[in-house]
């Protein structure tokens, strides 16, 4: 779960490390009461968009007076973000954060993320900020440190330290940092955090730090143990198909092409759009209908891929372990009829009763196209979507 | 011969009084595991199907000589149910529960490695582990499988079950077949398990069915350059996968260029695995590497 910038800010004063003043102005009508309310300026008006590159795209506005943070707020309502991390389509600004602007000497890196090869989570900085962090990794990774974290511990302050003399950093800032590294890795910890980034983190001219911007997402498996997030959840921020994907309990994601796929576990249904691609079609999504399967997920499945106008034929690839081919066919056969299927289908079942699962699909008069093997699946798909 | 698992492994179900805890013991018992107990705390004293269930997994031991368990708890006290496991001295934990904090796993190795357990955790969020003919530790169909001389080693499930279905109709046997999971943080990496096929004198040729994300594979074609004398086929799901859906901004620097199908396609290679561009290609390109002929053997 992504959080918004305003949001992550109170998680980073939970942990004891310093953010500028600021206030969140959550729809236009609320604008007039949040003049009021504005701590000493100047400010900067930035867009709540969970996208990074936000700076770029004009999502974020520097204000003098009071009338510049309202025609600001103006301009980014309901504004279209476009950055590299959006697509074409971009995202609706529908909230805001306001700040007063800072004045720093320097702008740091800082982030803590769960590293998959260590096992554990691991803090990267470096003491050249504020650019985008992939840049800075290609064009100068001996500027970029890192520390591992204690899963059970966290970062003891001697290690934090360490981190910071050997970021080159020494006097007020070199204990300010360490304090922040601490704070850090503990929020991250605290909150099941899956990506803790500040990026700039601003150094002042008397070694004072400050976290100009933050990123935070939360590792979904965890959310039950963090109730009090359940009200920073921004359904407006995330695609509708998704959230009707995940309500059905199923894993979609859409993309650019025309042949529909449905297929039972991830690995395989990311080889099912290879096998596509290497047939010469294109994927209209990646779907992985999960373990069970059963009429109802395949059939909210089926209305989530025909929601995709560019569709043009749908290939269903079932490899039944434990669920029975018998069983998933009555399924496809069923929800093919309710939602009434009017383009090309072609379905491959393998595994348990599979004899049964193509006799029930043979005999259900639908206008399918079954296939015995791979090959034969992404040959007539192919065809048939042309 | 074979790796982790035979006819004498003694196993263990936590969670067995859970609905797929139940219907999956009785499916390795079916497959001819010897299914020796079971561990839900409070049901200790009640039978599944003959299976006799205990209160911890110290008890089960004790009783009944185990040396393995298979994991259905659910996520949030999975990290729980596996430092019980280890705590008593269990030798291959292999854990199937999805949905684990990744905080939990992070915590549970951490744990692991600095108790000094010796023992092996496959998993989570994977379909567990099979020595065909022999001992089925996990929830894939047994029947796809054939006992051979082919290791495969997988991050999917059903994937995995597509990539043996290849092999054994074409009458290639497998060794043992492992699904190390889907998490971003696994017991086992595939170079802990290729250091094991390398010693096993049953296993002639390995398969990996690798996926987008993570360095895994990358660290695999390494291994495999330095260390193995057994050739090796390989397969990378998620060719077409648009990129940065998973990931967010920072992770993607410690993935670099390694987090793709493409860069991962071209290390293994480069490090003498054939890999094979499409999935409809697995058991060819696995049947490639055999001497002709020895591929029909069976043991």
């Amino acid at each position: 779960m992504k959080l918004h910038e305003y949001q992550a800010k109170t998680v980073l004063q939970k942990a004891g490390i310093p953010i500028p003043a600021g206030i969140a102005l959550l729809s236009k009508e609320d604008i007039p009461a949040v003049l009021k309310k504005l701590p000493p300026g100047p400010w900067v008006v930035k867009a709540q968009v969970h996208t990074g590159g936000r700076g770029k795209a004009g999502g974020i506005l520097k204000a003098q007076t009071p009338q510049d943070v309202e025609s600001a707020a103006k301009t980014l309502f309901g504004k279209k973000l476009v950055t590299h991390q959006t697509g074409p389509e971009g995202l609706v600004v529908r909230k805001l954060y306001i700040e007063q602007a800072q004045n720093v000497k320097k702008e740091l890196y800082l982030a803590c993320v769960m590293d998959r090869t260590k096992g554990c989570p691991v803090i990267m900085a470096s003491t050249e900020g504020g650019m985008d962090i992939e840049d800075l990794a290609k064009t100068r990774p001996d500027a970029l440190f890192y520390q591992d974290v204690d899963p059970w511990a966290g970062l003891a302050a001697d290690r934090a330290q360490a981190l910071a003399q050997r970021m080159g950093l020494s006097g007020a800032a070199l204990d300010a940092f360490t304090a922040v590294v601490c704070g850090v890795a503990a929020a991250f910890l605290n909150w099941d955090a899956a990506l803790l980034e500040i990026n700039p983190l601003g150094l002042s001219a008397d070694g004072d730090l400050i976290a100009m911007d933050a990123k935070m997402s939360l590792d979904d498996n965890a959310l039950y143990r963090h109730p009090e997030v359940q009200p920073w959840r921004d359904p407006s921020e995330e695609n509708p198909l998704d959230v009707r994907a995940q309500e059905a309990g199923v894993n979609y994601i859409a993309l650019s092409g025309t042949i529909g796929c449905m297929v039972n576990g991830a690995g395989l249904a990311m080889a099912t759009m290879d096998l596509i691609k290497f047939h010469g079609g294109e994927p209209a999504n990646f779907l992985d209908v999960g373990g069970g399967a059963n009429q109802q997920q395949v059939t909210e499945a089926f209305r989530i891929i025909l929601s995709d106008a560019k569709v043009k034929g749908i290939l269903v690839n079932i490899f039944g372990g434990i669920m029975k081919c018998d069983v998933v066919a009555s399924g496809i056969v069923a929800a093919a009829k309710e939602v009434g299927m009017t383009i090309p289908l072609v379905v491959r079942l393998e595994g348990t009763n599979v004899e049964e699962g193509r006799r029930i699909l043979k005999e259900s008069g639908l206008k399918l196209s079954p296939a015995a093997n791979l090959t034969e699946a992404a040959e007539k798909i192919v065809a048939a979507a042309k | 011969m074979s790796i982790l698992i035979n006819k004498e492994t003694r196993l263990i179900v936590q969670g067995i009084t859970g609905s797929a805890g139940t219907f999956h013991a009785r499916g390795c018992r079916d497959y001819g595991t010897q299914v020796v107990g079971g561990v839900t705390p409070g049901k200790g004293g009640s039978f599944v199907d003959q299976i006799p269930v205990f209160n911890t997994v110290r008890e089960a031991v004790e009783k009944t000589a185990a040396n393995a368990t298979m994991i259905f708890v659910p996520a949030k006290f999975a990290k729980d149910a596996i430092l019980e496991a280890a705590e008593a001295g269990l030798e291959l934990i292999a854990v199937i529960t999805e949905g684990i904090p990744v905080l939990d796993m992070a915590r549970v190795k951490a744990k692991l490695a600095s108790s000094g357990w010796r023992g092996r955790l496959i998993g989570p969020n994977g379909p567990g582990l099979i020595t065909p003919g022999q001992c089925k530790i996990g929830i894939m169909p047994g029947y796809i499988h054939k006992p051979g001389s082919v290791g495969v080693i997988s991050r999917s499930g059903t994937l995995t079950y597509e990539a043996v279905w290849q092999l054994t109709q074409r009458g290639i046997g497998q060794s043992t077949v492992i699904g190390i999971g889907g998490d971003p943080i696994n017991g086992s990496s595939f170079i802990d398990l290729l250091a094991l096929f390398e010693k096993d004198p049953q296993t002639e040729a390995v398969l990996l069915i690798g996926e987008i994300g993570g360095r895994q594979e990358d660290e695999a074609a390494d291994y495999f350059k330095k260390n193995m004398s057994k050739p090796m086929a390989a397969f990378i799901a998620g060719q077409t996968a648009p990129p940065g859906r998973r990931m967010g901004h920072a992770g993607a620097i410690i993935e670099g260029s390694s987090g793709t199908a493409a860069e991962k396609m071209k290390n293994l290679e480069r490090a003498g695995i054939r890999v094979a561009s499409s999935p409809e290609a697995l058991g060819e390109t696995v049947a490639s590497l055999l001497p002709s002929g020895k591929s029909l053997k069976s043991r």
